[in-house]
């Protein structure tokens, strides 16, 4: 019921049904002002439930908003805003909220207390996985996700301050004011519409003037600053190390397409103060969950922020003076107050109301919706017809982020409560209630005075003026439990109650920890927020300890949920992966070549032609331009590592298993890595282009690796050598020009004719092409006579599309990484499908060219004689000669007579291709001894594809093994 | 978590690759003898407490930090160039 006919309405829908409400207002505000009290389905038992809170700790009112891949789940109705058009769904409930089948659970309930998973499903094992665990997850939970992409967006952002103010309630905004003043750099962030915190809910005078008002005032104060920052609808939701936290930031303002959600902050600041206030905590009496039974500062903030009244006939159940507010302010409001309960004898209250003093309550009515309450008091029990029970356990301190750093709270007993433990968090300190300093003026006094010390700190002169508030009592009688016929509940998200607990208790699971995963106690998305304290009490008196020797379970960030899209903003698809594109992709995907993926480049499989139907007449194609004419390949996208200085030479013989410092200038060697284990680590080539300057190329995939290799050798082990390096990979576009007619090729297109006599294998040198100075290597990753050509990366698209034109004249043209591998295999030539990451030199049949004449890392391990046994599985090439010609990488390899199992495994292939030059299909592979046994026939068996083939063990080299081709 | 760069302030800890352990900086002769080298390629301690490691500010200005942090408290204590630690 509207207490006050609102201006400005919009529609919504929940499950279907269409409501009015105010924008902005919480969902769970329109749904009691138009009478709706039952919204939800509880986890376990399905169990009817209302509206309990009105903040982030809700526990009940979990629903799903939007639908299909936009579908929302388990968000608060007391957080969502209401918007036109916005679509709400109850969870947890078939068919309908109001006659769920699975409420079937509650009336079994007497089996499914806390641990009957592990009593009742234990055996026969096997239905665990199949039958039980389906059937299970079924039934209980919250709300799915559609199992779509979701295409909502989210954000991530950063932000830096001298000092972050968790909270924006009195404490708050006067540490800000204070901090502001000073001439701190301030952000106040509060997770709720708006600041002011308890100002906004309660009746109190701050300063002479209303609360609210009060608030607006400091707030366009705040606003004024230009040091200031204020986030509101930001919850910070961890405190992490050396200042760094967690804030997850509801956008405001309906849904729209294209615009963001929610913002996941990282928020780093100097110091920070936690001004987060207290979180009620409910009573367990029997059938407390009923929709209807809500807190007590809630039924405040819905009477006075929303001008809702939650019921008709309202009743109060308390054990503190802070309860009493309610009746009070219902009164003012014109709600009727059917009764006010109080656990204590000796509390005063006055008001045109019923009150009962000394007592308690200990039934409740109602299927849907609560009906009727039963007290018991001195005079005996009574019946009272209500819709709406606002209860208060107490208060408990929001101090969360003071243990999300490992820290726990101290039990404050004149409060009942815990409080934080200073110092828990390096740099944060603590105001106001979540410190538990529960009065308004306690407050707005502890805000400043912190944030003046704070500041003080960051070498600022703060100003301290407090301004007058409510400075009332809080006084409290702890009532943990109500004894009575009836589940009580303590955490109703999960559907834990007091029985649970002493089952645990009883059942020896005593400890904290160990009561809460027997119990599911706090583990809910709300992470026990409101109950954990009342659950520990319960434990404590069921284990005859006191509450602070029980201690608390662990609280750990998030403090609210945090959807993984948001923490992950910007790194799905692109973001996740993001594309390296080669000069000459526009020119390759304009030929209808299919892009693949080479770590996080796209490089060309191969180039269709028309007639072509299958990958492989294009590859075959390919390969014939190379070995018969001359082919043209983009091979820019491997490491090109630039090193300069004195040091340069001496450099490239500590990282190189073989020696650099003796390379003429002009001229380029292939050279080997390993890693200080011995392993492999890469390999290529490097060309030297003066006296102090090499060029280095590493493998495509490698290249990061060998450039922090690099960067480690001459900083930590070597920071005598005065060398520099500096990765040049994109800064040049490089172009494989391989085939008998690659002279010829560049002869056409380069400035200055080449001639063998200048240019003879694995030279290097400056050229120019159409006036453009580039860099020419005579090198060879085909076994042809190549060259590769550098020209600067903003020339690569245009020299891609000349060598391309130019080699089709001749009689070949661009070929991609089918035909790439092809030609490297029929070579012999490894990539790191041979080298990744388990294989030696020795493996490789390359520990020769471990020079002794100098120490190179990897050198020392690479001799360890397990390394260098003739035992090891060794590089042989395998050609097919059985009937089945197909040869598969990852088979394994086996006597030709032995069972192919695991225990007589010999070897594995590594890369094959079919080889239209020599008309077999080949691999490349390790085998036991293999060096030793070329000319011998195994068998090859991929268990996985299941196929198997007879292969001739031979050398890795199939084509061309004196290397004439490349050298003539 | 922030790691203070000697030469670039602090900066999170995402900007950095991480290496392991700093005993890496005393590389052993190649003539040590078997066991120095299995010491340095594998043998690491697992301090609950203070220790020291490499971390590579790859996505900076690509400098090696040799970090000093608590294990337990994740406390920085200090950070400084390896290749000024070394010399
Ligand atoms: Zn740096």
């Amino acid at each position: 019921m509207r207490l006050q006919d609102p201006q400005n309405t919009v529609s919504f829908t929940f499950d279907g049904q269409r409501y009015r409400g105010v924008p902005g207002e919480p969902v769970a505000a329109a749904l009691l002002a138009a009478g709706v009290r039952l919204v939800a389905r509880s986890f376990k038992y399905h169990r009817p439930r209302g509206i309990m809170s009105a903040g982030s700790e809700e526990q009940n009112a979990l629903v799903t908003v939007g639908r299909g891949p936009q579908a929302d789940p388990n968000v608060r109705a007391t957080v969502l805003e209401v918007s036109e058009g916005l679509e709400v769904f109850s969870q947890n409930a078939w068919p309908s909220l109001k006659h769920d089948a699975m409420a079937v659970n509650d009336l079994m309930s007497p089996f499914l207390g806390a641990g009957f998973y592990y009593k009742t499903f234990m055996w026969p094992k096997p239905f665990w996985e199949k039958l039980y665990e389906p059937v299970i997850r079924r039934a209980a939970g919250l709300g799915g996700l559609s199992g779509k992409a979701n295409e909502d967006r989210y954000e991530k952002a950063f932000a830096f301050c001298d000092v972050l103010i968790i909270g924006a309630g009195p404490a708050g905004l006067m540490a800000a004011l204070t901090a502001g003043r000073a001439g701190a750099d301030v952000i106040l962030a509060d997770e709720d519409t708006a600041m002011g915190g308890r100002l906004l809910r309660e009746v109190e005078d701050v300063d002479g003037q209303p609360g609210p008002d009060w608030a607006a005032e400091t707030i366009a104060a705040l606003s004024a600053m230009d040091n200031v920052r204020l986030m509101t609808r930001t919850t910070v939701t961890g405190a992490h190390d050396q200042g760094t936290y967690g804030a997850l930031e509801r956008i405001a303002g309906p849904r729209r397409a294209g615009k963001p959600l929610e913002c996941f902050w990282r928020i780093v600041a100097k110091r920070s103060i936690l001004c987060a206030g207290a979180l009620e905590r409910p009573i367990a009496f029997p059938n407390n969950d009923r929709p209807g039974i809500m807190m007590a500062s809630a039924v405040r903030s819905y009477v006075n922020r929303w001008n809702v009244a939650p019921g008709k006939a309202m009743t109060i159940f308390g054990n503190n003076d802070d309860a009493h507010r309610t009746a009070r302010d219902l009164v003012a409001a014109g709600v009727k107050v059917a009764a006010l309960i109080d656990c204590r004898d000796d509390v005063q209250v006055d008001g045109d109301f019923p009150v009962y003093t000394g007592a308690q309550v200990v039934a409740t009515k109602g299927r849907h919706a609560l009906e009727r309450i039963t007290i018991s008091h001195a005079g005996g029990t009574r019946d009272i017809r209500t819709d709406c029970l606002a209860m208060s356990g107490g208060w408990n301190p929001t101090v969360h982020l003071t243990c999300h750093m490992n820290g726990r709270p101290i039990w404050q007993a004149d409060i009942a409560s815990f409080v934080p433990t200073p110092g828990n968090v390096p740099g944060m300190v603590t105001a106001g209630a979540c410190n538990g300093a529960f009065s308004t003026a306690a407050c707005l006094k502890e805000g400043a005075e912190v944030a003046a010390e704070v500041a003080t700190g960051l070498g600022l002169k703060p100003k301290v003026t407090v301004p007058a508030a409510d400075d009332s009592a809080y006084r409290i009688s702890p009532l943990w439990a109500v004894p009575g016929q009836g589940r009580k509940w303590i955490d109703f998200q999960n559907d834990v109650h007091v029985k649970d607990i002493k089952l645990a208790a009883q059942e020896n699971f005593r400890s904290v920890e160990h009561m809460k995963r027997y119990t599911t106690q706090g583990m809910a998305p709300d992470q026990g927020k409101s109950s954990n304290v009342v659950a520990l009490a319960v434990l404590a008196d069921a284990t005859g300890r006191g509450i602070p020797e029980t201690g608390t379970t662990t609280f750990r960030p998030p403090f609210v949920p945090v959807a993984i899209a948001a923490m992950g903003a910007g790194s799905q698809g692109k973001g996740f992966a993001p594309e390296r594109l080669t000069t000459s992709h526009r020119a390759s995907v304009a030929r209808g070549a299919p892009m693949i993926e080479a770590g996080l480049w796209y490089r060309p499989s191969y180039f269709p032609q028309q007639g072509e139907t299958h990958w492989r007449q294009s590859c075959d194609r390919e390969v014939r331009y190379v070995r018969n004419a001359v082919g043209v390949c983009d091979v820019s996208t491997l490491g090109k590592i630039d090193i300069q200085g004195p040091g340069a030479a001496a450099l490239l013989d500590f990282v190189y298993t073989n020696t650099f410092s003796t390379l003429k200038v002009g001229r380029t060697r292939y050279g080997l890595m390993l890693r200080e284990d011995g392993h492999v680590m890469d390999d290529g080539t490097t060309a030297r282009l003066g006296e102090q300057h090499y060029v280095m190329t590493t493998t495509t995939a490698a290249a990061g690796q060998v450039m922090r290799h690099l960067e480690f050798t001459l900083q930590v082990l070597r920071p005598d050598l005065n060398a520099r390096i500096m990765s040049v990979t994109e800064q040049w576009a490089q172009f494989a020009v391989a085939g008998p007619r690659s002279r010829d090729l560049l002869n056409s297109v380069l400035d200055d004719q080449i001639v063998d006599a200048d240019w003879p294998f694995m030279a290097c040198g400056a050229v120019d092409v159409a006036g453009v100075q580039g860099r020419l290597f005579r090198i060879s990753f085909s076994g042809e006579h190549a060259y590769e050509l550098a020209v600067p990366a903003r020339y690569g698209d245009s020299l891609f599309r000349l060598l391309t034109a130019q080699a089709e004249s001749y009689g070949g043209g661009a070929y991609g990484m089918e035909a790439l591998n092809v030609l490297r295999i029929e070579k012999g030539f490894i990539t790191h499908a041979e080298i990744h990451g388990r294989t030696t030199a020795f493996d490789i049949g390359m520990d020769r060219m471990i020079s002794r004449k100098k120490d190179c890392i990897g050198q020392t391990a690479a001799a360890r004689p397990g390394l260098i046994d003739d035992d090891r599985e060794q590089l042989v090439g395998l050609k097919a000669v059985g009937a089945v010609k197909q040869l598969t990488a990852g088979a394994h390899l086996f006597a030709q007579d032995a069972a192919p199992e695991r225990v007589n495994g010999q070897g594995y292939t590594t890369s094959v291709a079919y080889s239209p030059t020599l008309q077999t299909g080949l691999a490349l592979g390790f085998l036991k001894r293999g060096s030793a046994r070329h000319g011998e026939v195994v068998r090859m068996v991929d268990h996985l594809r299941q196929i198997e083939a007879m292969v001739e063990v031979c050398d890795p080299v199939f084509f061309d093994p004196e290397g004439g081709r490349a050298r003539g | 978590m922030r790691i203070t760069c000697p030469n670039c302030g602090e900066r999170d800890r995402r900007e950095f690759y991480y290496q392991g352990d700093a005993l890496a900086l005393t590389r052993p002769a190649p003539d040590a003898g078997p066991h120095a080298w299995d010491d340095y390629l594998h043998n690491r301690d697992n301090p609950a407490g203070d220790t020291r490691d490499l971390w590579f500010h790859e996505a900076g200005c690509g400098a090696w930090i040799v970090v000093s942090r608590n294990t337990v408290t994740h406390a920085i204590d200090d950070t400084h160039l390896a290749a000024t630690v070394k010399r």
